[in-house]
């Protein structure tokens, strides 16, 4: 079986906005969302720079027994998978009575298992942790939660891929809906955005140091940047099959023709060009479109000068001859880590939708690799067809995700 | 501590965390069934008392709870219990 797959609803909490048209103006007046957090300083940590993510209000949308399971990322996923769902045209009543499954990207709920242990620390009595501690705190929190909350049916389980997590929910989602295994499935990423989530991460000096400017402190690819910007919320994209789409009356925003993956097989941490042109290249191949048919690549590209430069050389390598316009929001929005494979589809088929592509603000200069490159540095009127996503993580994962609009 | 002063307080935090409507509480009612409390429920009433009372009520306590009532008179006997063992400066 081979089902075409569609997004009929898309939904977003980041440091841009708290819904879909908030987002858009953001990335199309190329605004960022970079602040610093004084507590991570107090705290010890070599940067306080951060995405600034609202906490949403739950209280009179979600009763008490729903509320006191969600970790913080999960209440971002609630807010973004409700908005999807509207968007998509999915009430209760007929998810109900339907099989819908869940995949979403997430990779810790460090607040939740620290509050925890302080908590058994200080009382040594567990039971004063409370009903939702153990549901806040297992890695699948967002699933279980989401999954209970929307009486879901179908598919159900979290993906922990690091930083390609959101993006290889989507890759999941797409192949099982493509296989006939499922018709409906929300994807998305979630990410925790407090000082307990990125102690370690700032500990290997992988964040920008340049507080006393936060907005212009995340540069992909200029050459002087100097780290990245953990940020953080929740995306969410409703997958269906095609043929579910249209019976339903759903609007269909852009199709997925393309899931390319790798595994580096090298170094923990650092990037491999070779991993990453693999994953480019047989997402290319499944959707059947060669290089020059991608009208944007929104890059993995989070303002570390090795991640960076090994991306550069992957997009030359396999888009090198197609001068293939190129940015990364990230540039914005930091680093959201385990959302932004989702996130970024999101961001890209916003742009896909009101025919712009956002700018990657802070690009200056170039450095060897960055120089080959398209970067659109300003915010571009562009009908965009096909574009393509790029996510990587931590034990070289690699994942791309290539989505065309319908017409 | 005084009796009207727990009651207060616990209907507070019914009405807060427990989200009860305050007409549903009515001292004879019943409180498992007005607050339509789950086993998970019950540990987050553990949570409450101990945060608000400073004493761990133990499950086999709640067996002989029924009312609203009985639960204020438990927790009211146990605040005095408190008191002997601590006297209030």
């Amino acid at each position: 079986m081979n089902n075409r797959v569609v997004i009929t609803g898309l939904g977003i909490w980041s440091c841009l906005g708290k819904d879909l048209d908030e987002v858009k103006d953001a990335l199309f007046s190329g605004k960022s969302g970079i602040g610093m957090d004084m507590e991570r300083k107090a705290w010890g940590y070599r940067s306080g720079l951060t995405g600034i993510v609202e906490k949403p209000q739950l209280k009179g949308l979600l009763d008490r027994r729903a509320r006191v399971g969600l970790s913080e990322e999960a209440e971002y996923a609630y807010m973004a998978t409700l908005e999807a769902m509207k968007n998509a045209k999915m009430d209760m009543s007929w998810v109900e009575k339907n099989e819908v499954g869940i995949l979403y990207g997430n990779d810790s709920s460090a607040k939740a298992v620290s509050e925890a242990i302080d908590t058994i620390r200080l009382k040594k009595d567990t039971t004063l942790l409370g009903s939702g501690s153990i549901f806040q705190s297992m890695n699948c929190t967002v699933t279980m939660n989401l999954s209970t909350i929307f009486k879901l049916k179908g598919i159900n389980f979290t993906i922990s891929a690091a930083c390609a997590s959101g993006s290889h929910s989507i890759g999941l989602g797409y192949l099982m809906i493509k296989w006939g295994l499922q018709k409906h499935i929300i994807c998305g990423g979630a990410q925790e955005v407090n000082p307990f989530a990125f102690g370690s991460f700032d500990g290997l000096s992988a964040f920008s140091i340049r507080e006393d400017e936060p907005t212009k402190a995340s540069r992909p690819f200029d050459k002087n940047r100097d780290g990245l910007i953990p940020s953080g919320g929740a995306a969410t994209l409703i997958l269906e099959s095609y043929e579910s789409a249209i019976e339903r009356g759903a609007p269909v925003l852009a199709e997925v023709v393309g899931y390319g993956f790798s595994s580096n097989g090298e170094h923990i941490s650092n990037s491999n060009v070779d991993g990453q042109i693999r994953s480019l290249r047989m997402a290319l191949n499944d959707a059947n479109l060669k290089a020059n048919d991608i009208d944007y690549i929104n890059a993995h590209a989070t303002s570390t000068p090795g991640g960076d430069f090994a991306e550069a050389q992957a997009l030359d390598a396999v888009f090198g001859e197609c001068n293939t316009m190129v940015s990364s929001t990230k540039s914005m929005t930091g680093h959201e880590c385990w959302m932004a494979g989702a996130s970024e589809i999101v961001y890209s088929t916003l742009m896909m939708q009101n025919n712009f592509i956002a700018p990657n603000i802070n690009f200056e200069e170039g450095d060897e690799a960055s120089k080959k490159l398209n970067i659109v540095t300003k915010t571009t009127e562009k009908n965009i067809d096909v574009f393509l996503s790029n996510s990587f993580g931590f034990g070289g994962t690699n994942s791309s995700l290539v989505m065309k609009k319908i017409k | 501590m005084t009796n009207e002063e727990i009651i207060e307080r616990i209907n507070g935090f019914l009405i807060e965390e427990f989200e009860v409507e305050p007409e549903k509480i009515v001292p004879t009612a019943n409180l498992r069934e007005t607050l339509e409390l789950d086993s998970l429920d019950y540990v987050d009433l553990v949570v409450i008392m101990e945060s608000n009372f400073g004493f761990k009520v133990v499950a086999e306590d709640f067996i002989t709870i029924s009312t609203f009532q009985d639960f204020y008179d438990y927790v009211n006997r146990k605040v005095e219990e408190k008191k002997a063992v601590v006297p209030e400066t």
